[in-house]
């Protein structure tokens, strides 16, 4: 059949065009705009080229400095938290029940982190871990262990990381627990009629059909904690000293405390390009895998 | 290897006691499954021919009664202590693993010594044709092939007590049901296993079984070679979903040696003078032993409403009075108008008092 050609068609493309142009485009350009000047205020603009990239990408200066700091701290930030969240998740999901009145129970106990907004959670734990005042700080304290989350680097990461594995864990861990529930009885039964071990069925049924949902936390976990801000800005401030101080809130220190637009502006397209380009690469892996799991030859 | 046997056994998924017994998905049933005998549970889908396969084969705790391999009390032990092998309706295949370490997975969890486990996964790797295929993916293959790998796992231990299929051609094509069949009949013959093959296709069953247990309302209503089967069901509902088409089963009044069918006086082969009082009485007789005659007087005669063709063979349904019968059409016969009349053998009937068969009493006891 011929194919029909109708170049009128792209109208229909003219609403979504024009509501991504105002709420990505425009501000994005805006940004890019900032990027490439320096501006005293006044709206006075000087041309600047690639200046601020320059001096980002260089750890000599004291901007570039700020942000490959931050950017390891993020880095580092990410990789502690997955590492936690994602065994700790599957082994919830798998401790969870699969029949029952007790599952719905479960689920809401589960989803109750997920429901509070992040700040509140910055300021729960803030004052939980508080030595004179918060239950946490109190106890370790009286215990003998000497936590302050405000003077001691690790015991402020220690604050952070614990928040967001309690703030987060049960995303992981729902995830996964949907993975499991599409896993008929038969192939449980099967392994039972193999003799197969506990760990057995984990590594040859479980995980494999978990595998995609998997995929998918990761690649969520990643980009929030990339992103993280309002916990630890809430919690530590990005403190103490600069232990706590990740990219996000290295930026809003540039852009709203020096007002330095343009040195902002460079920061906020490289950040946006790192996470944009971890998505592209986590897309293409999970997009690969899924093809290759596909049925796709052969009969017997 | 071993013989089963079922004492007294029952299962309700709901718990608790003096359940009703609509609660029962099996009713109580007491039988034995020979040792290296090939069996079919047959009935239609809902009839529990499913939670009986899964409590020999321990998926499933019998809510009461006892079953036995070989004598020894296996009730409370899980399937892997029963050594039991089972082959599921949808195919069950490990996605990470290739064919050959699928086939390998139940040895290797046995901790059966390398040597032996190559040989028997080539040599049932041989028997189901998947030899090509060892180093592939299972996940890459078609459903076939993936229920073949299911059946070479099921088939792969030397030493089960018995191997259990439920269902596990449902997925099939046509044409390689009927050669896998003819594999497992002859592994059967081969491997002196016993083994159970639940089904609700009834050729299925008649051909691969020496005897068929029928299944019905989550009780087992018969168990038979294909012949008794056939020629002598014990309940209407095997008289029935067993042939095609099914048995004849018709209301009648019965009295002594005789069956009275819409004022009509049908001789019976055996005398029926011990029939229980107020029993809901049915006769029963297959189509094959009604033949379709011209009219005659003392005969019982009927309008035929339709002939099927089945190629073969051709059978009439012919209305007689409030009920319909089928009837086999003798080669060459024309029918002279609607009206034709039936020929009964009369040692093919049989009489049924609330559905179950009634033993009659053959003329020298009666004489």
């Amino acid at each position: 059949m011929e194919k029909i050609v109708n170049q009128k068609a792209w109208f229909l493309v003219l609403p979504v065009f024009a509501i991504v142009a105002f709420s990505a485009i425009l501000p994005l350009m805006t940004v890019v705009n900032y990027s490439v000047q320096d501006t005293f205020g006044n709206n006075q603009f000087f041309w600047n080229g690639v200046g601020w990239f320059k001096e980002l990408l260089d750890p000599s200066t004291d901007l570039g400095g700020r942000f490959f700091a931050s950017l390891w701290r993020n880095l580092a930030f990410s990789a502690i938290i997955l590492a936690i969240e994602v065994p700790l998740g599957i082994v919830v999901a798998l401790a969870m029940p699969r029949h029952g009145w007790s599952v719905a129970a479960c689920l809401v106990i589960m989803a109750l982190p997920l429901l509070i907004p992040w700040n509140v959670v910055g300021t729960i734990w803030q004052i939980f871990g508080r030595p004179d005042i918060g239950l946490l700080g109190y106890t370790l304290n009286g215990l003998g262990i000497n936590y302050n989350y405000v003077s001691n680097e690790f015991d402020a990461w220690a604050t952070v990381v614990v928040m967001d594995v309690w703030h987060w864990t049960s995303l992981v861990a729902l995830l996964c627990y949907a993975g499991l529930k599409s896993i008929p009885d038969a192939y449980y039964q099967a392994a039972q009629i193999d003799g197969a071990s506990r760990w057995a069925v984990f590594k040859a049924i479980q995980l494999p059909k978990m595998h995609r949902v998997l995929l998918i936390a990761v690649l969520l976990r990643f980009m929030d904690s990339f992103m993280i801000y309002t916990e630890p800005f809430v919690v530590t401030g990005g403190g103490p000293g600069n232990s706590t101080t990740f990219i996000s809130i290295e930026l809003v220190k540039i852009a709203l405390g020096q007002f330095d637009l343009g040195k902002a502006a460079a920061l906020s397209i490289v950040y946006n390009l790192i996470i944009i380009i971890v998505c592209w690469v986590f897309y293409t892996v999970m997009t690969n895998a899924g093809a290759e799991r596909r049925p796709t030859e052969g009969s017997v | 290897m071993a013989r089963i046997d079922l004492v007294d056994l029952a299962h309700s998924y709901l718990v608790g006691d003096n359940l009703p017994p609509a609660a029962y998905a099996l009713k109580p049933v007491s039988m034995t499954w020979r040792q290296g005998g090939a069996y079919a549970l047959l009935g239609p889908s809902g009839c529990g021919k499913t939670t009986l396969l899964n409590l020999i084969s321990g998926i499933v705790t019998p809510s009461r009664g006892k079953i036995l391999f070989d004598g020894k009390d296996v009730t409370q032990l899980s399937t892997r202590e029963r050594n039991i092998a089972q082959v599921f309706q949808f195919p069950v295949i490990y996605d990470t693993m290739t064919v050959q370490e699928n086939l390998e997975f139940p040895l290797k969890n046995r901790g059966v010594p390398k040597p032996e486990i190559d040989k028997r996964v080539a040599e049932i790797a041989d028997l189901l044709d998947l030899t090509p295929h060892l180093r592939r993916k299972a996940t890459r293959l078609t459903a076939d092939a993936k229920q073949k790998i299911s059946l070479g796992r099921g088939l792969v231990r030397s030493d089960v007590a018995a191997i259990l299929f439920d269902e596990p051609l449902t997925v099939i094509d046509p044409h390689l049901k009927w050669e896998l069949r003819s594999k497992l009949k002859a592994l059967h013959r081969a491997l002196d296993l016993t083994m159970i093959y639940v089904t609700h296709d009834q050729t299925e069953a008649l051909t691969f079984a020496d005897t068929v247990v029928v299944m019905h309302d989550g009780r087992v209503v018969q168990s038979g070679t294909p012949e008794e089967l056939f020629e002598k069901p014990a309940h209407t509902f095997v008289g029935y979903f067993i042939g095609s088409p099914g048995m004849n089963i018709v209301p009648a009044q019965v009295r002594g040696r005789e069956a009275l069918l819409d004022g009509h006086g049908i001789a019976l082969a055996r005398g029926y003078d011990n029939l229980p009082a107020g029993a809901k009485i049915e006769i029963g007789v297959r189509p094959e032993f009604v033949h379709l005659t011209a009219k005659a007087p003392g005969l019982l005669s009927g309008r035929i409403e339709r002939i099927d063709d089945l190629g073969r063979i051709r059978f009439a349904w012919v209305r007689v009075g409030g009920v319909r019968f089928a009837a086999r059409v003798p080669d060459g016969f024309s029918a002279a108008g609607d009206e034709a009349g039936l020929m009964i053998e009369p040692s093919r009937i049989h009489v049924y008092a609330d559905s179950e068969i009634v033993e009659g009493r053959s003329l020298e006891q009666v004489a």
